[in-house]
């Protein structure tokens, strides 16, 4: 991408690319960057491979599954009908005959948007504030990591409980409250590490540059550091989300959050309370099949965070494919490399 | 010594911020305790006046009605510096009394098990890193990944029902075996203590440690290949001083702030474990009194855990000077 021979009438500031890219041949690299090559990476890895198959699968139940098992209602079948007894009722049924299967994949929906709106709230605000803190300095950091240490202090899940308890009668059971409720204080710790990233980030030379160059405060976050501290983000994503399920899920099992529908927390709670599925056998799959269900979804969202890790991270990617071949300081960002693409 | 002030000020700033909420969850929240209990008291009594209403809110929430908001705030912060978190509804008898003896029994709990999975944690992730590639790694890497994604009270239950009833190897409720005569110097009592304790304990450490494991091995196979490693092995210096000193040090650093915040996890996640194991720590009364209702109990047990966390935290961050001198040196960096 040299600048061409022969162009002298021209000052450097004009030259462009010697070569013009079709707006479609555009289009392709774009998309071979954005979609093939971590497609690519997840293809090779089958841990990566797994994980999206367990979210796809949860997905799935969660939106098309509904549709075509029944909802869950009692009498269904016999009643404490163990698991993998009959192909009607493959995890068997509760002691009011409620067929279990059913019971989980109708418990899929609000448990995705809890989770949902739990991550989401706890990684933008931890994301904002941390970066501001910590490009800003001074007074402003002051401010709000002092805020952030006291909110990180707060035992969050207590307090939920407490506000739980308090406000019984008003809570409703709406799953974005719940989960933005259950990472009231989780964004402080995102904030903290992220403060510490943006710290390192600050002093590199290409942000010096742009600061001399004088754009922007805004633009310089928003260009030079939030895309390098992304892997981290969507790392804390998932970590977030795994939070949620097992928050929420432990305040349902211990009946302090109000319910209207089926919840593997409440099922639990109703196995451990209702047929004493700790002490009996006949009721223990009651309460084994929705801990199966939080297990297998969280190790989904475990392995995609590591997943994410190497692909994002280019110092444990580099040591794998070849080693000293990639010493450049500003190689930091995503996975561009693996396609040869460079910006 | 200007960063210890700062610390300090920062912890009071803290304790205060979490009385001002639990006032503000009280006495402000529309449908919270304040309203509640007078809705109460109004429906029993139908013939109580005004004022013998109020003096009853006031013996049971620590709280006076009739007076103005700031002066209520006031008192309230007054009170409980004084230890005076009210009285219970259920039990009758002050706060104090009922949550003082639970609190040994939440921090012994819970530091323990912080402690054992920090521990097995750190030793397996450095190992796994130091092997990386090996059998050993790809088959601690697996079993960390599990441990990290089943919820510890899914891990207590299990515990129970297996260990507990069915096999019952291990006791499925109590803090220590009754007949033993409360005393340190007791033998059998620690004993005990050590056998009731020995499965909440084990659920924390088996869902936990996992976590500890892949940041460590994270964290460690990075620091394996910076250059000032290789600088240090050509320095000759003995590998065992690189694994402890260089490596060691370097990885743990950046899982301090993970460490700070499970403190405060962990004594959150002590509300379902008492639970579980029917182990009557501070924890195991908060659940109770919400499903009683009893306000003073329930207030009392969220400040007491949240200063226990903010103490907690607090010795962590001083004692950190010591493990890494860079944060003795002041963290003012210039602004933009």
């Amino acid at each position: 991408m040299s600048p061409t021979e022969g162009t002298s009438a021209q000052s450097d500031f004009e030259t462009v690319a010697g070569e013009r890219l079709s707006p479609g041949e555009r289009y392709r690299e774009l998309f071979e960057e954005i979609a093939i090559a971590p497609a690519r990476i997840v293809m090779d890895d089958w841990r990566a491979l797994l994980s999206v198959f367990i979210i796809t699968g949860y997905l799935l139940a969660g939106t098309v599954g509904v549709m075509f098992i029944p909802k869950p209602r009692p009498n269904q079948g016999p009643a404490l009908l163990g698991a993998f007894y009959n192909l009607a009722h493959p995890l068997g049924t509760t002691y009011s005959g409620v067929d279990i299967l059913s019971q989980i994949v109708h418990a899929t929906p609000a448990m995705l948007i809890m989770v949902c709106s739990g991550a989401v709230f706890s990684v933008v605000l931890g994301t904002v504030l941390g970066t501001i803190a910590g490009y800003k300095g001074g007074t402003v950091d002051s401010v709000i990591m002092t805020f952030t240490d006291v909110a990180m202090t707060l035992p969050g899940l207590v307090l939920v409980i407490v506000l739980a308890g308090a406000l019984q009668d008003v809570l409703t059971g709406n799953p974005v409250v719940i989960g933005i409720l259950l990472t009231i204080n989780a964004w402080a710790g995102l904030a903290r590490s992220i403060r510490s990233q943006v710290l390192t980030l600050r002093d590199q030379s290409y942000v010096e540059a742009s600061r001399i160059l004088g754009i922007s405060t805004s633009k310089i976050i928003a260009i030079d550091i939030v895309p390098n501290i992304m892997p981290y983000v969507t790392m804390n994503f998932v970590q977030q989300a795994r939070n949620v399920i097992f928050g929420s899920v432990a305040l349902y099992f211990l009946g302090i959050l109000p319910y209207s529908e089926a919840n593997w927390g409440v099922m639990m709670n109703n196995a451990y309370s209702q047929a004493g599925a700790v002490s009996s056998p006949e009721a223990f799959h009651w309460i084994l099949m929705p801990m199966i269900a939080i297990v297998i979804l969280a190790l989904g969202l475990t392995m995609f965070a590591q997943a994410a890790d190497r692909l994002f991270n280019p110092r444990v990617r580099a040591r794998h494919i070849d080693r000293g071949a990639e010493n450049s300081a500003e190689s930091k960002s995503t996975a561009d490399k693996s396609t040869g693409v460079v910006r | 010594m200007s960063y210890f002030v700062r610390r300090t000020g920062q912890a009071i700033f803290t304790v205060f911020a979490v009385i001002s909420l639990s006032f503000g969850i009280v006495r402000l929240l529309p449908g919270g305790p304040a309203d509640y209990l007078r809705a109460q008291l109004i429906q029993q009594g139908g013939t109580i006046s005004q004022a013998q209403l109020n003096q009853r809110i006031a013996a049971q929430t620590n709280l006076a009605p009739d007076k103005p908001l700031h002066l209520q705030y006031v008192d309230y912060i007054w009170q409980v510096l004084h230890l005076d978190f009210g009285t219970s509804i259920w039990y009758n008898q002050p706060v104090t009394e009922i949550l003082g003896p639970a609190i040994p029994w939440t921090v012994f709990l819970m530091a323990t098990a912080l402690f054992i999975q920090f521990v097995i944690g750190v030793s397996l992730g450095a190992f796994m890193a130091y092997r990386e590639g090996s059998r050993f790694d790809v088959g601690s890497t697996a079993v960390s990944l599990i441990s990290n994604s089943i919820p510890f009270y899914v891990i207590g239950l299990l515990l129970i029902t297996f260990l507990g009833y069915r096999m019952e190897l291990f006791p499925t409720g109590g803090r220590y075996a009754s007949g033993n005569a409360v005393a340190l110097t007791n033998p059998d009592f620690l004993l005990s203590v050590l056998y009731h304790g020995t499965l909440p304990i084990l659920s924390l450490v088996i869902a936990s440690f996992g976590g500890w494991a892949l940041t460590m091995r994270g964290n460690s196979i990075r620091i394996l290949g910076e250059d000032y490693l290789r600088v240090a092995r050509l320095r000759g210096l003995s590998e065992r001083r690189i694994a402890f000193r260089y490596v060691g040090r370097n990885a743990i650093l950046p899982m301090y702030t993970g460490l700070l915040i499970a403190i405060g996890f962990m004594f959150g996640g002590s509300v379902i474990l008492e639970k579980i194991f029917a182990y009557p720590g501070v924890g195991y009364y908060l659940i109770q009194s919400i499903g009683q209702r009893d306000y003073p109990v329930m207030m009392g047990a969220f400040m007491l855990i949240a200063v226990a966390v903010t103490v907690g935290v607090f010795i962590a961050d001083l004692t950190y000077g010591y493990v890494d001198p860079r944060a003795k040196g002041g963290q003012n960096s210039e602004s933009y």
